[in-house]
């Protein structure tokens, strides 16, 4: 078969980052390629380039034997080039219509036609078994159908190059095995498609070839037949790697913290969390399982203070916690992982010690009077910094010049700190390579060790499930399941998350 | 009662339209700048060197080649901000406000340069007189409210629907709302989110333009300095209370019309409340009703005010 | 690894690009002007000449230089407070207004007394004045989400209307005596005292230096102050670690506010000895280009209030020598604006030359 995609000697450097140092590829017509690496590792840049939404440096892309060159996304399209992208790229206040035909829009006079474009659109999705409500808002959909939304875009830009970005991310296990199924026939279809990932098990279950990618370097390319999860692992991070996190046997304690029945509104005014209710004993670890958007994200919120609820009860260590601010929660006994540590967890202006003092700047030995004494504050950071193993050149430095996983060990330096009773850390390892990964696990654990009590909400099922005593499924802003660990099995648990076995 | 029959005469009704025209048009370049995610608080200045230009122009050529020239300053004056905000991504709030003060000096300076022993104030230029509408003017009521009006009031009002069609039925406009909310989608897609914003930004900057240039050689007939007071900012209150789109925005304009309308006509009946007071009543005004959307949802588009950096 | 850190300690410390691009900045516009000036028919070194010749060459002139810095230093301070805050209070203008009327009003209804007090009594009212002028938007805002561009530029006019309406024909503060619209003159007991003979120049200049010195150790010093900068470079962070995003805007704009009517006492209480309606002639506009070519640091802000007083007091001496329009300096003051708002791509270019010169060639 012909290469149909030919990548030659890329190189793209951002600032202080040589994102792809050197690579060239080859993708061949009709295959499935994965694209494996960790985060960080250069498969997303590479992929925008070709999708010509980055410029490059340097090297030589062709296209179906041409040489070609991008100056936008628009020529990719017009060469028949397509990509799903990990975050979605959809208008969430536009129709799945209005999303679909924008840039490719058909005109009568001086107005758009929608009708035409909706038949053909309609046409497509059909011949593709799509299931696509055309005039739902993208916002009210789920977001398996946005995903189809994605792919659809595809399709009626003609693709026959399609690229995925970590499209398994967001989805139950079952709506992953319907998206291996799309590809399976988008293949036999002719399409080529280029799956980006750092999960192992998916490169061996789809793919016909393997490009490994580290630090921006091509590693290997390899037939997948001929591999085994183990070697990628190696080859991907570079080192061996364990798969499991060692759990400590730890007493659990009384409760700490308890929620019952509540119920909160999300930032558009709708209805997030319906009645929930869980407990966190000490040294216990609850993990929170669910598709992304089922109420995760107001559920923290509102476990520190971040969110007011309209009914139910909070309690930390048996202090009644309604409707209490965010600094009420800390000193109630709260520590905080955000999800977005860029939007909640740091002030990527500030120096490291500044983001280190943080819900401390009123408390002793630091608050002097009206005061801060910040020569405490900067010799107090340093030390976190060696504990905590924060590479970076000294305190003084913004944290936004930091990798993503010192930017993590910053807040949970920071965190930690607290002495909390409660920990409630939200997608703690997101975005991190494996090494940042270990040292977060092992931290939690450290945690629960020292009997405090742990809520752990992840989109990773494999980190929920290796991590928790118990598990605890949400859905649609309920808890649907309770399973303790060991006991159940990702099939069991994906299926809860798509709201129960009736569906 | 007869105080109450003065006060809502038709003449009141009439003013309005004629107060209300500058600051929808103000208005309608806010929908058109934000939409596209472009924070426009330069629209006073806009305005403000829109006026002027139509002054200058209207001197030398005549009225409608000064609305012409005044309508272009204001569109130009737009491209200085979708450069400054766009291409070099400087903080849009600053880059206008730097906008409004030139505005308020530029003119100065160039006054005694123009007419000799002319400081701050323009002489009288020649204005576009108003037209009678034929069949509508007949219509009793109707007719005395919109019938005998300046021609901008009619294109202003006529602009409301127009760019209301541009903006959400129109491939241009799909693009333009669709770099507003997520530039990083468009651009995926192959949409020149730079391109988006200059355009959107430039006919914001042009619709402003002509506002200021009603204000100068329509609604007066000089040019005097900082003769806006603040209805760019008003503009764009009523646009935030229309909830950017140009409908609701017309509706919040008239309301502001009608208050200004109302104390002029409250002077001069005499009703004892001092002038100085009554005129901070529009003022007072946009304040409340901007209060008055607490609770509601009133979301901007989701990129308002943010640059787009290109990888 | 030692070039990192001195990279990362000096080079990436905002405060050596700040300084350059200020002084880029003040050069830029001088050029922009320039050709202005050359387009409208003037020799533009001779004006500039002059506008420095007004502002130093003369006792008289150097006085009014420091005259004008100290209520540009003041309302750049004010500016500073919000900006640090992630808050534009452009209604500098209308809060110096508050104060004055504030001021100018405990000037004249208490007759004489002791003058540290009777001065004190008035600027208190002052700052309480442009307080109260800086805490409604910061309420509005945090109780009813109202942007606060909008609702301090629809309080400037309402201040300005006020202070028209106090001093009309029949305003409650005319002067009776007097065809001038105006208030009385205040007492002799509230009039800041002169420090410079045959100059206007008064106490309130180091009032202002003193200030400046307080806002910078309140920003970079005090709890109050790392407070009011997390909310301002990140309030969802900062809210995460227990700061309360709406407090500290309202607390903000009330001192922001409290900086502009401190300003507008200052004036009267030093300057004017009676209120009239437009006693301000934009001092709280040009706090704006003060407080950003100041990099919105007190110390910096020092500099560039003196700048702009020199502006201020020297384009007098331009517009009698030469004609050219006092205005000219509005639009110097608008080109430093636009300037300093290009910080994003002004601060890269700097940036990269000097890693590039630090770092050897890049490939």
């Amino acid at each position: 078969m012909a290469a149909i995609v030919k990548m030659q000697n890329i190189v793209k450097r951002f600032p202080g980052v040589l994102a792809n140092d050197d690579i060239s590829i080859e993708v061949e017509e009709g295959e499935i390629l994965c694209l494996l690496g960790e985060n960080g590792a250069g498969k997303s840049t590479l992929m925008n380039i070709l999708y010509g939404l980055y410029h490059y440096d340097k090297g030589e892309i062709f296209i179906k034997g041409e040489k070609t060159t991008f100056s936008g996304p628009g020529d990719a399209i017009d060469k028949g080039i397509g990509m799903v992208h990990q975050h979605f790229m959809l208008v969430p206040v536009f129709t799945v219509l209005e999303n679909l035909i924008l840039g490719s829009e058909k005109v009568k006079g001086l107005s758009l036609d929608l009708n035409s474009s909706k038949k053909e659109l309609e046409a497509i999705s059909d011949k593709y078994g799509l299931e696509i409500q055309l005039d739902a808002q993208v916002s009210d959909i789920s977001v398996g159908m946005q995903q189809r939304v994605e792919i659809l875009k595809l399709l009626y830009r003609g693709a026959d190059i399609m690229i995925f970005d970590e499209p398994t991310a967001i989805l139950t296990p079952q709506e992953i095995e319907e998206l291996y199924k799309v590809m399976q026939s988008l293949r036999l279809l002719g399409k080529t498609i280029i799956f980006i990932t750092h999960k192992l098990k998916e490169v061996k279950e789809i793919s016909d070839r393997v490009i490994v990618l580290r630090d921006g370097k091509l590693i290997e390319t390899i037939d997948t037949e001929s591999t085994s999860i183990r070697e990628l692992a190696r080859m991907m991070v570079g080192r061996e790697v364990l798969f499991r996190t060692e759990k400590p046997e730890v007493e659990t304690g009384r409760e700490i913290l308890n929620v019952k029945n509540i119920s909160a509104l999300n930032k558009r005014g709708l209805p997030a969390l319906k009645g929930l209710s869980l407990n966190v004993h000490e040294g216990e670890i609850v993990g929170i399982a669910g598709v992304d958007g089922n109420g995760q994200t107001e559920l923290v919120e509102v476990l520190t203070g971040l969110r007011k609820i309209s009914s139910g009860i909070i309690t930390i260590d048996g202090k009644d916690m309604v409707n209490k601010s965010s600094g009420q929660f800390l000193d109630a006994g709260t520590a905080h992982i955000p999800e977005d540590r860029l939007l909640r967890g740091l002030i990527l202006d500030f120096p490291i010690y500044e983001n280190l003092l943080l819900g401390f700047e009123d408390k002793a030995p630091f608050a002097k009077g009206l005061f801060l004494d910040f020569n405490k504050v900067r010799s107090w950071a340093e030390e976190l910094v060696k504990n905590f193993n924060i590479k970076t050149p000294g305190v003084n430095v913004n944290a936004g010049t930091m990798s993503g996983g010192n930017q993590q060990k910053a807040v949970l330096a920071r965190e930690f700190q607290r002495n909390p009773k409660v920990l409630i850390a939200s997608q703690p390892t997101r975005g991190l390579d494996v090494g940042a990964i270990e040292f977060v696990h092992e931290r939690i654990m450290d945690a629960k060790k020292e009997h405090k009590a742990i809520l752990l909400v992840s989109l990773e099922l494999s980190e929920i499930m290796n991590l928790s005593d118990r598990i605890l499924v949400i859905y649609e802003g309920e808890i649907v399941a309770e399973f303790n660990y060991g006991e159940v099995t990702e099939t069991e648990i994906g299926l809860m998350m798509a709201g129960g076995e009736d569906k | 009662m007869e105080l109450l029959i003065k006060l809502f005469s038709i003449t009141v009704f009439a003013s309005t339209l004629r107060i209300a025209t500058p600051v929808i048009l103000a208005s309608l370049g806010g929908c058109m700048s934000e939409r596209s995610g472009v924070i426009n608080i330069g629209l006073e200045g806009m305005m403000l060197m829109g006026a002027f230009s139509a002054v200058v122009g209207s001197w030398f050529f005549g009225a409608w080649t000064g609305l012409l020239l005044g309508v272009l300053t204001g569109g130009l004056m737009g491209l200085l901000h979708a450069f400054m905000s766009v291409t070099l991504k400087a903080n849009q709030i600053i880059s206008a406000t730097a906008i409004n003060i030139m505005a308020v000096g530029l003119p100065n300076i160039l006054i005694p340069v123009i007419w000799e022993n002319h400081y701050g104030i323009s002489p009288t230029v020649p204005v576009i007189a108003d037209i009678n509408l034929p069949l509508i003017s007949s219509i009793p009521i109707i007719g005395d409210i919109i019938g005998h009006q300046n021609p901008i009031v009619y294109i202003a009002l006529l602009l409301v629907p127009l760019i209301s069609f541009l903006l959400f039925k129109t491939k241009l406009g799909l693009r333009i709302r669709a770099v507003g909310e997520h530039p990083l989608a468009a651009d995926t897609l192959g949409i020149n989110v730079y391109r988006m914003r200059y355009i959107a930004v430039t006919i914001s900057g042009l619709l402003a333009g002509l506002g200021g240039a009603f204000l100068s050689i329509a609604y007066q007939s000089q040019f005097s300095s900082a003769m806006t007071a603040g209805r760019g900012f008003i503009g764009l209150a009523a646009m935030i209370f229309g909830r950017w789109s140009p409908k609701g925005a017309l509706l919040a304009c008239l309301l502001f019309g009608f208050a200004d309308a109302f104390q002029a006509s409250a002077q001069s009946a005499g009703v004892p409340i001092p002038p100085e007071i009554m005129l901070s009543f529009p003022y007072v005004l946009t304040l409340v009703a901007l209060v008055g959307l607490f609770g509601k949802i009133a979301l901007s588009p989701a990129a308002n005010g943010k640059p787009y950096y290109k990888g | 690894m030692k070039k990192n850190f001195l990279y990362s300690t000096f080079i990436d410390n905002d405060s050596v690009f700040a300084f350059i691009k200020a002084i880029l900045g003040v050069f830029f516009a001088f050029f922009v002007v320039y050709f202005i000036l050359l387009a409208t028919g003037y020799k533009p070194l001779p004006v500039f000449a002059a506008l420095f010749k007004g502002a130093f060459g003369s006792r008289r002139g150097f006085g009014e230089t420091l005259l004008s810095t100290t209520p540009l230093l003041l309302g750049g301070l004010g500016f500073a407070v919000a900006y640090r805050c992630g808050l534009f209070n452009i209604g500098l203008e209308g809060q110096i207004t508050m104060g004055g009327i504030a001021a100018a009003f405990f000037g004249f209804i208490i007759p004489e007394i002791n003058p540290v007090i009777h001065v004190f009594i008035c600027i208190i009212a002052g700052i309480v004045a442009g307080g109260i002028w800086g805490f409604i938007p910061g309420y509005l805002k945090a109780k009813f989400g109202v942007h606060e561009v909008i609702s301090v530029i629809m309080l400037n006019h309402i201040a300005f209307k006020i202070a028209a309406y106090l001093v009309s024909m029949q305003g409650p503060m005319k002067d009776k005596l007097d065809d001038m619209p105006a208030s009385p003159f205040i007492s002799d007991s509230a009039k800041i005292i002169r420090i410079m003979d045959r100059t206007r120049l008064h106490w309130g200049i180091f009032l202002a230096v003193g200030v400046a010195v307080l806002i910078w150790l309140l920003l970079f010093r005090m709890r109050l102050g790392y407070k009011i900068r997390a909310v301002g470079k990140n309030p969802f962070a900062a809210e995460a670690s227990g700061i309360s995003i709406k407090k500290h805007i309202v607390l903000t704009l009330a001192i922001s506010g409290a900086l502009g009517g401190l300003a507008g006492a200052v004036e009267i209480l030093g300057v004017h000895y009676r209120l009239f309606a437009a006693f301000s002639p934009g001092y709280g506009f040009d706090a704006i280009a003060v407080a950003l070519l100041g990099m919105v640091n007190p110390l910096g802000i020092i500099a560039s209030a003196f700048l702009f007083g020199i502006l201020r007091s020297g384009s007098v001496f331009m517009q009698a020598m030469y004609g050219v329009n006092k205005d000219m300096v509005s639009v110097i003051t608008a080109i430093i604006v636009l300037f300093m708002g290009m910080s994003v791509p002004i601060g890269i270019m700097l940036k990269n030359r000097i890693k590039r010169n630090s770092n050897g060639t890049v490939d």
